[in-house]
């Protein structure tokens, strides 16, 4: 048991220090080491709990805390969790603390405003990456479209427009 | 719109966590930064825009889960440790419970007639989302010809050619702070 924990918390604190720009990312190797080099589940499972972390709400990465529950139950969950998280958030912290240190000065202004292309073309990259990789068809990117419509024009509350969405994937059943 | 108050960079920690509790139970289909934005933001002006987008680089750059670390950027900066744990666990608490209960009983969700095509709804609005979050962003901190150039030149890198991230950064960081220079 403690060996499958300590397993648990080396894939997810390495798979957290791999996660450049998100944990999309690294989802393809934590389903390779936790079907073919741990056999904690089949591959079918693996896909059932992403199918799980994208229907609950937060952040998709949560999908750690469901591959360490079904490893070894809930503290499994919460190693995974832990380690998942735990290690990178100290590092952001850190950083924070760095640079609100150096909130008024010059350079930081300068770096802020260089940084800013760069993290909102991020923005559009993963938008435009995670409309690809849906199926194909014209209601998912229609629904895409509509709801960037609304929510740049309008200050309609987002839940509402994810319900429509939610509504208008029923209705059109793609 | 920000309301004035005595400090409005200093909300206690259990506002932080509150804010961070409501984004956690609405955030589905993910898009985690935009309903970060939109609270903190644009709604309670706790943090400027520049501010912001700045923590929204660090926490891409910084390896981990991008909105995980976006809220403890937000919280650290607003306030320190406390607040940073404030933001992290008031974000993650419904989500990680919702996600682990939801598990032991999907067999039987996965079977509700409909479920399947709601959440795919659900997450072309998310991207969406995403989507007017990245336009509002660009509104408020782009100006000038060639940080817009650089913008759709790493959306396109990324997202059309699916070149490496790592890569794409390498490049464009420096790219980015040289077109920033006085």
């Amino acid at each position: 048991m403690s060996g499958i924990l300590v397993k648990l918390a080396l894939l997810f604190l390495g798979l957290s220090l791999l996660a450049v720009g998100g944990g999309n990312s690294v989802i393809p190797a934590m389903q390779h080491a936790a079907v073919t080099t741990e056999g904690w589940m089949t591959d079918k499972d693996f896909l059932d709990l992403f199918a799980i972390s994208r229907l609950a709400p937060g952040p998709g990465s949560l999908i750690a805390s469901l591959v360490g529950q079904k490893a070894a139950g809930l503290t499994g969950a919460a190693v995974a969790t832990l380690a998942m998280y735990g290690p990178t958030c100290l590092l952001v912290h850190a950083a924070a603390r760095v640079w609100g240190r150096y909130r008024d000065a010059a350079w930081r202004v300068w770096v802020e405003r260089g940084l800013a292309p760069v993290s909102i073309g991020l923005i559009f990259a993963s938008a435009i990456a995670l409309m690809r990789g849906t199926e194909t068809g014209i209601a998912a990117p229609a629904i895409t479209a509509a709801a960037a419509l609304i929510l740049t024009l309008t200050e309609f509350h987002p839940l509402l427009v994810l319900a429509l969405g939610g509504l208008c994937g029923f209705l059109f059943r793609f | 719109m920000a309301l004035p108050s005595a400090d409005p960079a200093k909300p206690t920690l259990r506002a932080i966590a509150w804010v961070f509790l409501a984004i956690g139970m609405q955030s589905f289909g993910g898009g985690m930064s935009a309903w970060i934005r939109r609270e903190v933001v644009h709604r309670r002006g706790w943090m400027g825009e520049r501010e912001f987008v700045g923590g929204l680089a660090l926490a891409q750059i910084v390896p981990g889960a991008n909105g995980v670390n976006l809220a403890v950027f937000v919280g650290t900066t607003l306030r320190g440790p406390a607040g940073a744990l404030a933001a992290l666990i008031g974000m993650l608490l419904v989500p990680v419970i919702a996600v682990l209960a939801m598990a032991t009983a999907f067999t039987q969700l996965r079977d509700i007639p409909g479920v399947e095509p709601v959440m795919t709804g659900i997450g072309a609005a998310a991207i969406g989302m995403n989507i007017a979050n990245g336009v509002r962003m660009m509104r408020k901190n782009i100006t000038g010809r060639w940080p817009y150039l650089l913008l759709a030149a790493i959306a396109a890198a990324i997202g059309l050619a699916g070149l490496s991230l790592v890569a794409v950064l390498l490049a464009a960081i420096p790219l980015g702070l040289w077109g920033a220079r006085q």
